[in-house]
């Protein structure tokens, strides 16, 4: 039973030039450990919007991700404001996102149902005044 | 069809390393909600849009389409075209409206 692969990143809060680098830097280190394109696209996407979600609201925060041989696991770690209604939230179209992220393109309503969507499982832990934690995983195998 | 066939065919400027546009078109989308491309645009297709910023190649790279067309006659600003050619993300320029320019490409590609 091989080492786990570990990573951990740093993601500014508010700093949309830099959002994606960390799932940009991931997606090519499964790419390289040769993970078929369909679970390195639903690891790309699931973690994207989560670290998008951590640049809009959650005022950056860590991402810390676990590579095994059977599993993509991510955790999306913020001590942002938290999720009131996380029901809510997941509904698509549902967004709190302000005027000036929308006009980026972003704040549809869609992040974390496409966490959901893409993810095979798929944890929320939020209190609010406190922040939130995301834990995704996507199978390989 | 390649992307190059297709930009050299329908006459669109191509931003970026000559070796990203080598990849075959598999479908067009256009889109503009960035989290919508994310969610529903299929790996392998033409995102036509005119969201000309950064963050739309961060999402063309992580959702794996094959090239992002910029419509309406739109450039990608500097930041755009930096992060395209880091990540060899091919990117197009196309003048003419949305629909017009996927309707075009899925001729040309007999898509």
């Amino acid at each position: 039973m091989p080492e786990p692969i570990k990573m951990e990143y740093d993601v500014p809060g508010d700093d949309f030039t830099r959002a994606g680098a960390a799932s940009g830097d991931v997606k090519s280190v499964l790419k390289k450990l040769g993970l078929s394109s369909e679970a390195v696209r639903k690891v790309a996407i699931s973690m994207y919007e989560g670290e998008i979600n951590m640049v809009i609201h959650g005022g950056g925060g860590k991402i810390y991700v676990e590579i095994t041989p059977e599993a993509v696991r991510m955790s999306l770690v913020d001590h942002g404001p938290g999720i009131k209604d996380i029901s809510l939230a997941m509904q698509e179209g549902w967004s709190t996102a302000p005027e000036s992220v929308r006009n980026l393109g972003f704040g549809a309503g869609m992040g974390l149902p496409n966490m959901k969507k893409y993810s095979d499982h798929m944890e929320i832990h939020s209190v609010v005044g406190e922040g939130t934690t995301v834990d995704m995983t996507v199978q390989v195998i | 069809m390649t992307i190059e066939q297709m930009a050299k065919a329908l006459g669109y400027e191509m931003i970026g390393e000559s070796g990203t546009f080598s990849r075959e078109i598999e479908s067009v989308y256009c889109c503009d909600l960035l989290s919508f491309v994310m969610g529903r645009a299929p790996a392998g297709s033409a995102w036509v849009t005119v969201m000309g910023n950064v963050n739309a190649v961060a999402v063309a790279r992580l959702a794996d389409v094959a090239c992002v067309v910029f419509a309406e006659g739109v450039r990608p600003d500097q930041d755009a075209i930096e992060k395209a050619g880091q990540n060899e993300v091919a990117l197009l320029c196309s003048p003419a409206p949305v629909f017009d320019t996927a309707r075009a490409i899925a001729e040309a590609a007999g898509l």
